[in-house]
């Protein structure tokens, strides 16, 4: 057997989905599991953990602290810390690309934009307000209407030729509008193409893009197209980290890492007490 | 931290009192409603309540049963009956939810103090120097009950207060002098008047001492506290019971500070809080807070009840100024100006923006004020949404993540 290293874990149960992030001491990512978080967040923790300890051919034992981020932050029973996701997306985003950045979360319930300075310390941060519409849950409703899997999405919009524009921020009102556009006979590419710039400018009118822009979360990790749209609406380039769905996950298991070996971002446990 | 004793909120033992002060004046009015023995004038909060005093009559404030609907979490129910009636849910929730507890026949009194119902009025006085949903909300009244509605038109939004400005309000006060002495059937007496002024200004000056308390630090009192123990300056003031209580209450105060006492244990951060409360969720957003050993310890909203400006012995005029010299009538200049000079005073870390969606007037976030502000002082802040009485428009789980995330970054960057 071989001799046990010890591993750092990090546990993002998100409002859609569960993701698992697990780093050796030497800041290795050795493991990484998505799944749907359903409505058992407990089972889909342990399931994800399991899938990423086997991801890297290790044992539970060999953990030495998780944290867990996101919607679902306390229901991860095996959890030594939380952290809210917006810590974890910089965090993982700062992991990547050390430097001052504007981070775009697309989550599944709610985009984040979250600024951090040259040192990786927030400065501030914007959520959505009470309202799906730009989110995840926006893209999966139109999914449903136009009978459309997830998954292909992106490769629809690639085929778009033209573009048909919603004048609509509020998902009901936008699938009224959807279903009208295919009654007028659009291309369905067309159609997806439009919901995606719909997304793009919702997250737009949420803050101001002053350092350099970074994009995360499932809807970008399945949208690579989006994230160019963006880039062309933005008229500025925009970085995406190697796994942009887990950059939470990863987050948190940086905040394990720090954690254990004693230097947490200052040198503190967090003061959030549950 | 996780397996640790919770950090708690210190309750205040005056508390008791208020509740009684605050009872024998809703027992009054209802007492009065039944018997006709006393004229009754509706007013609005921040309404010439000192001159309805004078001519008599006892005052009922519906933005106190607004806020009690709130807190009481009733008025989420009510609020669709208001809207049935064309009453819009994007406009103040305290209209509609206090025209909706009329209709329903349901109102928080019943529960607190075995009041069937709220204290018909004999007149409907309003200021507009808040906004103008007051004058709508006491319109419709003024139709149900088929009763006068007189009021007080304020310019909105100043930024110097000239003599045209004050001198406009002092003069349609003193126009409703005449209407009022029909109503209650009493004489206007200067000297009343003059001693209801007096009374006011020094119940306000005491609750800016209750206030003041909390540049302590630690802090012996919290936003959450505040927003309770305003009631008396709201409803009581011009009457000798509301300056004996904060009598009270600043004598407990002042002994937590001498001791050190903190509101909130282990108090690490010391937040402002700009706008209106959440009614609804005082006590959850009070533990929230606490939890995490941060003071929401000030407010603009709290702060609104202090007039500085009344003077016995010019009783117009400085009525006058004092209710239109308030943080909410005036231009964001002036307000900048103010949010800073209590950033200073309280010692603060960071401050909270309430973007209530039904109360526009009171959501200062929506200007770029807090952009502008970040960038003059460095002091981060955070925009909540959420309403003051409507809690569908609450979102608790998006309100705890950016709170909580709020208090890693004053971490991070202690």
């Amino acid at each position: 057997m071989s001799k046990p290293r010890s591993i750092f874990a990090g546990v993002d149960v998100g409002a859609s989905r569960t993701k698992v992030a697990l780093f050796n001491a030497e800041k290795r990512l050795i493991g990484r599991v998505v799944r749907k978080s359903g409505t058992n967040f407990v089972t889909s923790a342990e399931i994800c953990l399991a899938g990423a300890l086997k991801m890297a051919n290790a044992d539970a034992k060999e953990i030495v602290k998780t944290t867990a981020t996101g919607y679902g932050r306390k229901n991860v029973p095996f959890a030594g810390d939380r952290k809210t996701e917006i810590g974890c997306h910089a965090k993982g985003c700062y992991f990547y690309f050390p430097e001052a950045l504007t981070i775009i979360d697309i989550g599944g319930q709610d985009n984040k934009i979250i600024k951090i300075d040259e040192e990786g310390r927030r400065t501030g941060f914007k959520m959505n307000r009470k309202c799906a519409a730009g989110t995840g849950a926006f893209l999966e409703e139109m999914s449903l209407r136009l009978d459309i899997p997830l998954e292909k999405m992106n490769d629809l919009a690639l085929q778009s030729t033209g573009l048909v524009e919603l004048g609509s921020f509020c998902t009901v009102f936008s699938a009224t509008e959807v279903l009208e556009r295919i009654r007028e006979g659009k291309k369905r590419p067309d159609i997806v193409k439009g919901l995606f710039l719909s997304m793009i400018k919702r997250v737009i009118e949420m803050d101001s893009f002053t350092e350099e822009v970074v994009m995360t979360g499932g809807v970008v990790a399945h949208n690579p197209f989006m994230v160019k749209m963006f880039e062309e609406f933005i008229g500025r380039p925009v970085k995406v980290p190697e796994f942009p769905q887990f950059t939470g996950a990863i987050g948190a298991a940086l905040f394990s890492l720090e954690a254990a070996a004693g230097r947490d971002m200052n040198n503190r446990p967090s003061i959030i007490d549950y | 931290m996780t397996e640790e004793k919770k950090p708690q909120r210190k309750k205040i033992r005056a508390t008791g009192e208020m509740n009684r002060i605050m009872a024998d004046y809703f027992l009054e009015l209802d007492q009065a409603a039944k018997t006709g023995d006393k004229k009754i004038a509706w007013c609005t909060s921040v309404g010439p309540a000192e001159l309805l005093l004078a001519m008599g009559f006892l005052v009922y404030y519906p933005e106190n049963h607004g806020a009690m609907l709130g807190s009481t979490r009733m008025a989420a129910e009510l609020i669709p009956h208001a809207n049935a009636l064309g009453y819009s849910p994007d406009i103040c929730s305290y209209l509609t939810s206090d025209i909706g507890s009329y209709v329903t026949g349901q109102t928080p009194l019943t529960k607190i103090f075995g009041i069937e119902k709220v204290p018909k009025p004999d007149v409907l006085v309003f200021n507009t120097n808040q906004c103008r949903d007051v004058k709508d909300w006491l319109a419709w009244y003024a139709r149900e009950f088929k009763v006068p509605m007189l009021g007080i038109h304020t310019h909105r939004n100043p930024s110097g207060l000239n003599d045209t400005v004050i001198s406009s309000v002092a003069k349609q006060m003193e126009e409703m002098v005449e209407p009022l002495e029909q109503i209650s059937g009493n004489k206007f007496d200067i000297d009343e008047l003059k001693k209801r002024v007096a009374l006011s200004r020094e119940c306000s000056a005491l609750w800016k001492t209750v206030l003041d308390t909390a540049a302590n630090v630690p802090s012996p009192l919290t936003f959450f506290d505040g927003t309770i123990h305003m009631g008396p300056a709201v409803v009581l003031r011009g009457n000798q019971q509301a300056v004996d209580y904060y009598k009270l209450l600043i004598a407990e105060l002042e002994e937590r500070v001498k001791n050190k006492e903190a509101a909130v244990e282990g108090e690490r951060f010391r937040l402002y809080w700009e706008g209106m409360p959440i009614w609804g969720r005082l006590r959850a957003h009070s533990e929230l807070f606490t939890s995490l050993q941060t003071c929401v310890l000030a407010s603009t909203y709290c702060n609104s009840w202090i007039f500085t400006d009344f003077d016995p012995e010019d009783p117009f005029n400085s009525t006058a100024k004092a209710y239109t010299e308030l943080f909410i009538v005036r231009g964001d200049d002036v307000k900048e100006q103010y949010m800073k000079r209590m950033i200073d005073h309280f010692k603060i870390d960071g401050i909270i923006y309430h973007d209530a969606k039904t109360c526009p007037n009171n959501s200062n976030n929506r200007y770029g004020m807090p952009q502008r502000l970040e960038k003059e002082t460095g002091l981060p802040s955070l925009t909540i949404n959420g309403d003051l009485n409507d809690m569908r428009l609450v979102s608790d789980e998006q309100t705890r993540t950016n709170v909580e995330a709020f208090i890693e970054q004053l971490e991070e960057n202690r």
